[in-house]
């Protein structure tokens, strides 16, 4: 099997003290920025991405670091979801529903436990799944020139404000203004500056980091300040009792567990479904399935079981085709890709051919990350949960501060710092409005390879723009596009408004 | 009637966008698209979905009251500040004062947004300039 020889060749460059020293860190502070209400995976990783480019990581270091923080993160959001009933981030809403019922009941750690189990169940079948999946999906992108990626990226843009956002004409708007921002600068082609004004700083174009940093992180501190703390935590609320889950529980829930995984997998894939879908989708499919006596709701452990590994599932899901097509499927995986793009890797297939290291090394120590998450969340959650105690107004400005930190670390100029808080104001305002911030991400980073590959696939035939629309692989891409774009005018607003239903104001991160 | 004001920014944006685009100085060698087109699609898109949040606006947001609005006004100043200081006064003494001012708007009691502000400060230097080593701004003190 050459997938598992590539896979064993993986560990032996993932399993080197530092990196598992990385792995070890970034599980830690995923695990908490999952934990704690307004930071989410989106958002951590992202104030994470200048320090660990500041540190001067390599690359499988750095993504180790950084894909750990990501896994840790959908295993830290459902802490505050059992305990407080307020998701500790967006993927972890769905959890509250029976989550925090159980917790009433006296039930916290047993919840705890289980959803630790089913987060790491769901999260090792879908690095399995990305184990097997991304390598044939790297031979289909083989078959794709320039007019197909151009598709493709189009289609990335069409589905990923499909499920973010219920007016596709604001998810149109912000991917037209990500897009927009990434011409600024010198033009890669012909080398003419592109609306630079005559200010030197912009002729390198806008740094996506910035923009992800101000957008993502600071965004958030202003939402803060906006609504000033209403969260006094209660310290009797942090009691989680037995960690211990009985064996029959766990036996109880397995089946739930298997089959959500693979429906959370499968969402996670899907390009603009993400781990928020992947929650939704599982719960409510457990719920028809397995829901005789209307326990869900109440306190049902299968309904803290099928989130979890639903939306863990998916966030391994949602790796395979940020790395094997460039194309990420939800807004953390954006973010992945910035670290990406700013380590000098270009991600698709000619990342598996090229830096077989670094992919594999990666998968590797996503298996190992998965199992230091299990280990320190169960017999360690009674640590995390003391975490909750820490108020926002705390911190937020540390949150602040770091961003600050990180992006005077890597080009220690002023004017970023300028351009970042401005982003931070323009997010504040686009999220007032409703406008999904993950497109405008998106198109930052994807900009200058849409157009590149737009002006390649026209000039090679000779200025024939219905080159675009030549190929049979071409017209599918657009066609599932278009039906994408199309499709949540119709069916979106009925999903929003269920998934929005328990959403508590406080939670604004993207999955 | 907010989504009809960001309408109109958005459609303004976009022309200006797009005519902007079209003054962009062709090269005398350049390919078969040029660096035009792209934009100007892009220009288009923005225009197109502006004009739709003219004629159909969504519901108002919740905007917060005008004692919000200064707050994160003030917020985003003291931030300016902050990076404009970072040179002048050093990482610790800048950061110190802005978490502090940060902590006490968000609703901590005076005295102990200045120990908050102190110690953030305090542990992003330890960790980050003393553990891992990353260059933090140096003010004249050296700090």
């Amino acid at each position: 099997m050459d997938t598992l020889s590539s896979l064993a060749d993986g560990f032996v460059v993932a399993l080197t003290w530092q990196n598992i020293l990385l792995a070890l860190v970034g599980c830690l502070l995923g695990t908490i920025m999952g934990a704690l209400p307004g930071l989410g995976p989106s958002n951590g990783v992202a104030i994470l991405i200048p320090l660990a480019f500041s540190l001067g990581l390599d690359a499988t270091p750095a993504l180790i670091l950084l894909t750990s923080v990501y896994y840790g993160a959908m295993y830290g959001g459902r802490i505050s979801s059992i305990l407080l009933n307020i998701p500790g981030d967006e993927p972890a809403l769905m959890t509250t529903l029976d989550g925090y019922p159980m917790a009433q009941q006296g039930r916290a750690g047993e919840a705890l436990a289980l959803s630790g189990i089913a987060s790491f169940v769901g999260a090792f079948f879908a690095t399995w799944g990305l184990v097997f999946l991304a390598p044939q999906l790297v031979k289909i992108a083989l078959l794709f020139g320039p007019a197909e990626y151009f598709a493709l990226f189009t289609l990335a843009f069409a589905t990923l404000g499909g499920i973010s956002s219920t007016n596709q004409a604001k998810s149109a708007f912000a991917a037209a203004l990500g897009l927009g921002l990434a011409t600024i600068g010198i033009d890669g082609q012909t080398g003419v500056p592109r609306f630079t004004f005559g200010e030197v700083h912009l002729y390198d174009g806008i740094d996506f980091l910035v923009a992800i940093v101000g957008l993502f992180a600071l965004s958030e501190v202003f939402i803060f300040l906006e609504h000033r703390n209403k969260d006094t935590v209660d310290d009797s609320k942090v009691k989680v009792g037995r960690i211990i889950p009985p064996w029959s529980l766990i036996k109880y829930c397995t089946p739930t567990m298997l089959r959500t995984s693979v429906l959370g997998f499968i969402a996670g894939v899907l390009p603009g479904a993400g781990a928020s879908l992947g929650s939704f989708i599982s719960y409510s499919m457990e719920k028809r399935l397995v829901d005789k006596e209307g326990t869900f709701g109440k306190g049902d452990p299968r309904g803290v079981a099928a989130p979890e590994a639903g939306n863990n599932a998916a966030a391994g899901g949602a790796l395979v085709p940020m790395l094997a097509l460039g194309v990420p499927g939800s807004g953390t995986t954006a973010v992945l890709l910035a670290v990406l793009l700013s380590l000098n890797i270009t991600p698709g297939p000619l990342l598996f051919s090229q830096n077989p290291d670094v992919v594999w090394g990666l998968i590797a120590a996503l298996f190992i990350a998965n199992f230091m998450l299990l280990a320190m969340n169960i017999p360690m959650v009674g640590m995390f949960t003391r975490l909750l105690l820490i108020p926002s107004r705390i911190l937020m400005p540390i949150v602040a501060m770091i961003s600050f930190v990180g992006i005077y670390g890597i080009s220690g100029s002023t004017f970023d710092l300028m351009v970042m808080i401005a982003f931070g104001l323009l997010g504040w305002v686009l999220r007032k409005l409703d406008v999904p911030l993950v497109p405008v991400i998106l198109g930052t980073l994807l900009g200058n390879a849409m157009e590149a590959n737009l002006r390649r696939a026209v000039t090679i035939s000779n200025g024939d723009w219905f080159t675009l629309i030549d190929s049979p692989l071409a017209i599918t891409l657009w066609t599932v596009a278009i039906v994408g774009f199309i499709l949540p005018i119709v069916f979106g607003k009925v999903l929003k408004s269920r998934m929005k239903m328990k959403k508590a104001d406080e939670s604004s991160t993207v999955d | 009637m907010s989504d009809r004001i960001f309408g109109g920014i958005g459609l303004s944006l976009a022309l200006i966008f797009i005519w902007q685009a079209t003054l962009v100085q062709e090269s005398f060698m350049s390919d078969e698209v040029g660096p035009k087109a792209f934009p100007i699609i892009i220009g288009i898109i923005m225009a197109l979905s502006s004009i739709y949040f003219l004629v159909k606006p969504d519901p108002e947001p919740h905007w917060p009251r005008i004692g919000r609005f200064a707050e994160i006004a003030f917020a985003a100043l003291s931030m300016v500040a902050y990076a404009l200081a970072l040179p002048e006064v050093g990482f610790l003494i800048a950061t110190a004062v802005a978490s502090a001012y940060l902590t006490w708007r968000l609703g901590t009691a005076p005295l102990q947004s200045i120990v908050a502000g102190v110690l953030t400060s305090g542990g992003i230097y330890i960790v980050f300039r003393l553990i891992l080593g990353l260059s933090l701004a140096r003010g004249p003190f050296g700090f």
